[in-house]
């Protein structure tokens, strides 16, 4: 039922790629953003593509657009209309919303992001740098030749070590739990929710409350299409681990301080599941790693704290209509690691991620507004999410225990937005659409 | 953002608020645009509407129907995080108009969908249905729902609260700790 021929393959697929590159675009003029675009179009594989040949393919391309991105490839303003508030207005204009305020205020954005001239991203993901060196080179070389492209800005992606598994610069596991499509055949695994209906994620599909509605026009551009909010966060990893130090003595009780703001273990167990002593075998069994929930296995926090990141995250069975929150998340860690015992070498790193979602209001701005950043989340009264809040000092973070609660005060920031974009994720045939656009009209 | 402002409950306070109900130099921006700011009386709404001529027989109905979900289902409206709803019909000049009033500990932006989601299930949608002016397409277009109930609002000048800021689960736990300490006290007899 669903049309993995048509639907970028980053939205359905995982690839094993251990670098990467994002390359922002700007379009002078239509003629040069649909020559660039007619050309990389043929590159963007689709999921069904990625699905056949994953296992031998070195490369992976996707391309996405802001709604000024649109316009600037000659989208006409009847259509730029059609599409929803919250991304005509983009991430810049929602800020105060979003949280990103004082150091994570667009003013400080890097690489052009906050500039209505981003028009476009291009995301590689690789299997090796020697495959991005090539890329880049040609893509590069694209760009050359269209008259009126131009690179904002570029950020190079890399997996952290060890590399046999996913984890960003704290050392966290991550890609734990995603949420499973109905119609992609994939299996939830324990603990996961049921398959939820595609339009959740991919317009043009019912949706978890009936038949898709108020779709952007024309139904081609629309079609298979989704939305990414691209968040660039970077990681203070020496911050974090002095912070770490200064609440545990011994590296058991920095581990468990950790385990206390995630909600998990960095090894990926639940606090739910093992709440004294950390368990790797069980971190890493997808079979076992996401079984529980909260309502009765921690009502009030004394394994996974109320204000931790992943409860706020995904409140699971204390919140409502979940199947209407849900995400999908795809990206990367970018800079260089940072050994255990060196200390803070004033390198940027981070993670370079998009949240997909048929809805930004209802999903991405959601979490980010009510999950990421009410202060009052669970009646907790003056906090915000521990690790990608908006934390200025001032706030605090709970740690319930018998027979009294640990209470930190002036948590400090273990993340900073470094920049951000809400993109248009088109179809493939919306991208060859949009690439002849001259011929349309 | 909701700002908790953990003020002295003990302290009685009232509020003036500007005409138009919000406080110019500090307004907070919700998803779906400016939030009216918390008072002593915690976060509210005071919705007034004229309804559809002849349809306030529907009204009288609901409030039954609403009466047995609560009945049949104590936490339905939980999600809303309520402290009180109020219900009125009047007549002005020969029409008769509704007004929907309530108490909230959050702002009514942060659970829109989830308010429209319970619109649907407890079927609050009949009451809403019979107002003029509510979008038909309610259901699938949150903003429609959110610009017909800024459209109605009509924001209070001055708030008080006996209690201020207090919330309906802190109001909840204090319950529970005195039915639990009388409970201790009973069994020391």
């Amino acid at each position: 039922m669903l049309e993995n021929e048509d639907i970028q393959h980053i939205l359905l697929t995982r690839t094993p790629a251990l670098t990467g590159r994002y390359e922002f675009l700007s379009f002078r003029n239509a003629a040069g953003g649909r020559a660039w675009l007619s050309a990389i179009r043929e590159k963007a594989q689709s999921a069904a593509e990625v699905m056949a040949s994953v296992e031998k393919d070195k490369r992976w391309v996707t391309v996405a657009f802001t709604w000024n991105g649109l316009r600037a490839l000659g989208v006409d303003e009847r259509s730029l209309a059609t599409f929803p508030e919250e991304f005509k207005q983009g991430m810049v204009a929602r800020a105060e919303m979003l949280g990103d305020t004082g150091e994570n205020h667009p003013d400080n954005w890097v690489g052009g992001l906050a500039s209505p001239d981003l028009h476009a991203i291009a995301i590689l993901f690789a299997r090796d740098a020697a495959e991005r060196a090539r890329c880049l080179t040609e893509h590069d070389k694209l760009v050359a030749q269209c008259e009126g492209v131009e690179t904002l800005s570029g950020l190079d992606l890399e997996a952290t070590p060890p590399f046999d598994y996913a984890h960003d610069h704290f050392g966290y596991r991550d890609r734990l739990s995603q949420p499973v499509i109905e119609g992609t055949g994939e299996v939830p695994t324990p603990g996961t929710g049921a398959p939820l209906k595609p339009g959740e994620f991919i317009l043009g599909y019912p949706d978890e409350d009936g038949p898709p509605a108020n779709l952007p026009q024309p139904e081609i551009l629309s079609r298979n299409g989704s939305y990414m909010a691209y968040r660039h966060l970077q990681e203070h990893v020496g911050r974090f681990r002095d912070f770490l130090r200064e609440h545990g003595k011994t590296r058991e009780e920095q581990e468990l301080i950790a385990a206390k703001l995630m909600g998990r273990w960095r090894s990926g167990a639940p606090l739910t599941l093992a709440p004294e002593k950390d368990d790797p075998a069980l971190g890493a069994d997808l079979q076992r790693n996401n079984d529980f929930n909260y309502k009765e296995m921690d009502p009030h926090g004394y394994a996974v704290p109320l204000g931790s990141h992943m409860r706020r995250m995904n409140p699971r069975d204390t919140a409502a209509n979940m199947n209407r929150r849900r995400m999908i998340r795809r990206g990367a860690t970018y800079g260089p690691h940072l050994p255990e015992d060196a200390p803070e070498d004033g390198v940027e790193r981070g993670i370079a991620a998009f949240v997909i979602c048929g809805s930004l209001i209802r999903q991405f701005e959601f979490a980010q507004n009510v999950w990421t950043n009410d202060r009052n989340f669970h009646e907790l009264g003056n906090e915000r999410d521990p690790i990608i809040g908006a934390q200025d000092g001032t706030l605090e973070y709970k740690i319930p225990k018998r027979p009294i609660r640990k209470k930190i005060t002036g948590l400090p920031a273990f993340t900073t937005v470094r920049g951000g974009a809400y993109f248009f994720l088109p179809g493939i045939k919306a991208l060859r659409y949009l690439a002849t656009l001259d011929e349309v009209h | 953002m909701s700002d908790t402002q953990q003020g002295d409950w003990t302290k009685p306070a009232a509020m003036a608020i500007p005409k138009g109900g919000f406080f110019k130099e500090k307004v907070e921006q919700g998803r779906y645009g400016p939030i009216f700011p918390k008072s002593p009386a915690c976060y509210g709404f005071t919705i007034i509407a004229k309804i559809i001529p002849g349809r306030e027989e529907a009204f009288y109905e609901h409030a039954r129907n609403i009466e047995k979900a609560v009945a049949g289902q104590p936490d339905v409206l939980a999600v809303l995080k309520l402290h009180y709803l109020r219900w009125v019909l009047f007549p002005i000049k020969g029409e008769t108009y509704f007004m929907y009033q309530g108490i909230f500990d959050t702002d009514f932006d942060k659970y829109t969908e989830d308010a429209v989601a319970l619109f649907g299930a407890t079927g609050l949608k009949t009451v809403f249905e019979n107002l003029e002016g509510f979008p038909a397409d309610w259901k699938t277009n949150p903003s429609a729902f959110v610009k017909f109930v800024r459209d109605h609002q009509c924001p209070s000048f001055l708030e008080y609260g006996e209690y201020p800021f207090v919330s309906a689960d802190e109001i909840k736990k204090a319950l529970k700790l005195k039915a639990a300490f009388s409970n201790m006290l009973d069994q020391m007899q």
